[in-house]
Formats: C-alpha cells, structure tokens, sequence
C-alpha cells in the first residue's frame, strides 16, 4: 500500500542563493526511501502538490533531506516552514536508481537542482565500495552547494556556465577529465541531459528526469516523456523518474 | 442510519461517490492508497477507438484554487481497456461507468459498442465535452444539433445506460442538457472542465503546450453548481455532479443543486483518500443538515 503521511520539519536552511535544504522526520518514508525517489509535498493554498527529490536518508534519527530552489509561490511558502510543523508527504515515490552494485567506478553528473539525488546515490554506492567521481554544474557561484559533501565522496569537479566559480561552461564540458567509469547517472533539466547523453553515448547510463506532475502516481498522464515503446510514453513520476539512457526520448 | 445508496439508470450505488473520467486512470495507482470497493462507482479514463498520445509536455498548470491540464485523451484505445483494464476494476465488484470519446459520430458508436459487448461496463458516459482535443469531443458539447445526434446513435447502438458528460463552455448549457435529454440520454454528467490559458512570463508563450487547457479544482464549483441548479429544473433525467468537490459538504452543495451522485476529480491529486473520506463523512454531514438519506438531500436547494 501507498501512504500519505505526515512529516516533522526537522530543520530548514539556506545553504545556497535561494536553495534551501530540509530535514523531515517520518518513520515510513526514511524506511522505505530509496536514492532517486521524491516526495509530494503539500503547501497550503496549492491544488497540486510539489514533487522535491530526496537528498539524503538517515535510516537510523528517520529523517529525509530535501533540497529545493524557491522559485515560485509554493516553493517560497515551504522555505518559509519552521522547524515542528508537519508537511503532508505522499511518497516516497517513484523508482529509484539501480545499479550493479560490483561495479568499481561510477560518474555522477549533476545540474542545478538536479544535483541533490545524486548525493543521496553517492553516499550509498561509496557504502556498497564503488568508488565515485562527480561533475557538478551550476549557473553561477552562489548557486553552488554540495561541493564539499561530494569531496568527501570522491574526486568532484565543480563548473559553472560563468565561470565565476570552477571550471567555466558546461557539465559536458569537463566530462572528458574524469576518466574512465562503468555506468553514469545524471540528473538535472533536459537540456544537460540530452547533452550529457550525447556526449556519453556509448557508455552505460541512467538519468533522472523532473517534469510538473498532476497525480505524482501515474493516474493523470501529465509527466510524460516520449519513449519508444508501446504506448509512445513513459510516466515519469511513476515508470520513472530514473530511466536507463535512450529508454526515453529526450 | 442514513442511507447513502443511489439507484439511478443501470447503476445500484451504495454510495453516491465516483472518482472522475480522467482523474484516477483506471484506478490501479489508487488502488495502492484504498480498497476500491468503498467506492461507489469507477468512471473510467476516456476510451476512444484507436490509441491516442495525447498533446505534448508541459500538460498541467497551477492556477488560483485549481489547475489547468491538457492531457488531450492519452489512452490505449478501447479494445485494450477492455481486456487489460477492465476485468482489474472488475474484481472490486464497484459498478464501472466507461467515458466514450471519439472524433467523429461514428468513433463513438464503435467504442460504445466495443463496451456495449464487454462484461462488467455498467453505464457509458458520453465525452461530448473534451477541450484539449483539435477534433472531436468538444465540437458535440457546444451544438445541441450535434450533440443530440451522437447521444441518438450512441444509444442505437448499445444497451447500457448512457450519462452525456456536458460542456460548461456553453452559452445556453439547459439548451444543451434538453437536447441530449430528447435524443434518449439516461442521465447527465456535469460538468467538465472550463477552457483556460496561463501565459508564462519568462517565455511569454502559453504554458501549457497545447496553450489552451480545461479548468478544475474549487474554482469552478460555483460554476458547476449554478449549471446543475439551472439543469434540473428544466430534465428530469438524473444527474451525476462534478466540479471541484473536495469535501463532504462540497458533495452535499451538489446534492441540494440537484445531482443524485457526485464525481471527484481534481481533488484526488492532492489528497488520494478523496473519495472514502468524502464516503465516510457524508452520513454526519447529511445529518447535521437534517438529511436522512442522500435522496432525501437530492434538489433541495430548490426554491419550495
């Protein structure tokens, strides 16, 4: 059975230009929680619930982590909840990432938002051995964050499209220093990820997709991606949102 | 004891609470959350006649109280509803309404044909009121002419009970509702989503990818309220209510405007226990109102 709960806001802060990191407490979903799935989040006045990807699960104090950008309304009133309140969640939802856990070498590439299921993959594949090298793409340098977290996790390079902080251009444009890995994951908006797919074509691959979800457990068809197998689509929010490279049409 | 059960043309309701067409798939994802057989009815996601993909990404937006979408019909056709979704929804012993859509007059008469001769379809409910589609759907909601002939040839051609889903982007929706009435439908559907637009600032284009979207969610309750009221008392078919219900008391606002059962859409979205908790509390809500039983409740918002 699927759940909706109620989750404790543990703490909010703003670690970088409006991305704000939250920590909610739920037995069920830090349980259940898998890297590369999201929560539903309900903000008071919205018809439709705000689909966060999980950033960090502590099975053990039964908290999730959260990251998200303020963007608009909703995301302004969930950085403006305070430690005690409840946030109704439905989730964890989605597929999460799968991997072949004797791998030795895995490549986290990683946009914007994008970035913070990958740390959440990260710290599990580091636990299962494998080792992991991350490019981390930001717009400018008070957008970045993360940066020390993926250090701790192995060999990370930081670019942003400005140059002001790290390595200047694109994700793409420093995928060629990180040498050789076994399979990639990405994760940010689908203009990163059809380059990032391009320019790692042959090589095994998955990446994980965000789009604006009506239902978020695939009843509306609002989130889908073109895919070329029967039916024409896949569901994001319920086939995926991790999907191996080149299953969907970017 | 009140008395939830609703007996309308080929439909024994033991309660008057059905997800809406388009809101709930084919209710395998719901049927994670809750036991579907708590529910009164199932209405079915729109069937046409060959598979549909349905419009482009982005499909859904937020707006005040409500959201827009255009899915623009996305389903598997009815010939594989039939044998891949039905006999799932069947197990739950829950009476199936399947929502018929097509392009052309003949598009409908084949796929209330196709349910006409599957087991387990209780009712068809006529999508003459689809806005997200160029062809078809809403050109039958808007023209009484149109509109009569569909429901005429439909019910030729099946012998289950046939509920006209109409179109509130209507200047005259009695006049639509008399017409479908006169062409044999058992009963009215009411009402589907409003046409709508959002434009994005940043890119100052239309949101959504087909531009235009069909308007859910409370916002347009009142909407649905004043067409049922003015509905009923020009038909006397039955009218199953729909538009914006999130709550028990909303279900009773349609109840007293003159539906006899209520579907909920939209509200599912935010709260997948939607419909068994409208279920559960409806009984108290009826008999803080003084109600006894939801026919009791059916029209009483009526002038005495």
């Amino acid at each position: 059975m699927k759940k909706r709960v109620e989750m404790i806001v543990k703490s909010v802060s703003e670690i970088a230009l409006d991305t704000f990191e939250m920590t909610l407490e739920n037995a069920f979903t830090a349980k259940a929680a898998v890297p590369g799935q999201f929560l539903h989040l309900l903000v008071d006045g919205h018809t439709l619930r705000r689909p966060i990807s999980i950033a960090d699960i502590n099975r053990e104090k039964e908290t999730i982590t959260i990251l998200f950008k303020q963007i608009g309304d909703g995301t302004k009133r969930l950085a403006s909840f305070q430690s005690g309140m409840k946030v109704s969640a439905i989730g964890p939802g989605g597929n999460g990432f799968r991997y072949d856990a004797s791998m030795a070498t895995a490549l986290l590439a990683g946009g914007g938002v994008g970035i913070p299921p990958l740390y959440c993959l990260g710290k599990e594949l580091r636990k299962n051995g494998i080792q992991v090298k991350a490019v981390l793409g930001f717009q400018t340098e008070n957008l970045v964050f993360y940066e020390e977290k993926f250090r701790q996790l192995g060999e990370t390079y930081v670019v942003t499209d400005d140059g002001s902080y790290g390595y200047q251009g694109f994700v793409t444009d420093v995928l060629d220093q990180t040498g050789n890995f076994d399979h990639y994951f990405s994760c940010g908006p689908i203009p990163m990820l059809r380059a990032v797919t391009n320019k790692l074509g042959n090589d095994s691959g998955s990446i994980s997709l965000e789009e604006r979800l009506g239902c978020g457990v695939g009843a509306c068809l609002a989130c889908v991606i073109p895919a070329d197998s029967e039916g024409g689509y896949r569901k994001i929010c319920s086939d995926g949102p991790v999907f191996a490279a080149g299953e969907v049409m970017l | 004891m009140t008395q939830l059960t609703v007996d309308l043309p080929g439909l024994m309701l033991k309660n008057p609470v059905m997800p809406a067409s388009g809101c709930f798939g084919f209710g395998r994802e719901y049927s994670e959350f809750y036991d579907l057989k708590q529910l009164g009815a199932v209405i079915m996601k729109a069937a046409t006649g060959e598979p549909r993909y349905g419009n482009k990404t982005p499909r859904v937006a937020e707006t005040p109280s409500g959201m827009l979408n255009a899915i623009g019909l996305q389903n598997p056709g009815a010939e594989k509803i039939i044998v891949n979704e039905v006999p799932f929804l069947a197990e739950y012993n829950v009476p199936i309404i399947a929502n018929v859509a097509g392009s052309t007059v003949e598009e409908y008469v084949k796929v209330a044909s196709l349910f006409n001769n599957a087991d387990s379809v209780n009712a068809l409910e006529l999508n003459i009121s689809c806005p997200n589609v160029k062809e078809g759907g809403i050109q039958f909601g808007t023209d009484p002419d149109m509109a009569a002939e569909v429901t005429e040839k439909v019910k030729a051609s099946s012998h289950l009970p046939v509920y006209v889903k109409l179109s509130p982007n209507v200047s005259d929706i009695v006049g639509m509702a008399k017409a479908v009435e006169a062409a044999g439908a058992d009963g009215l559907s009411m009402i589907n989503t409003i046409t709508g637009m959002q434009i994005n600032l940043s890119s100052r284009r239309p949101l959504l990818a087909n531009k235009t979207g069909g308007m859910s969610g409370g916002a347009i309750k009142p909407i649905a309220i004043r067409m049922i009221y003015e509905v009923k008392q020009q038909v006397s078919i039955p009218i199953i209510g729909m538009g914006g219900i999130s709550t028990a008391e909303d279900a009773l606002e349609f109840l007293l405007a003159g539906a006899s059962a209520i579907a909920v859409g939209t509200a599912n979205f935010q709260n997948p226990y939607a419909c068994p908790e409208i279920i559960d509390n409806l009984p108290h809500v009826l008999q803080q109102h003084g109600f006894d039983s939801v026919t009791d409740a059916v029209g009483k918002g009526h002038e005495r």
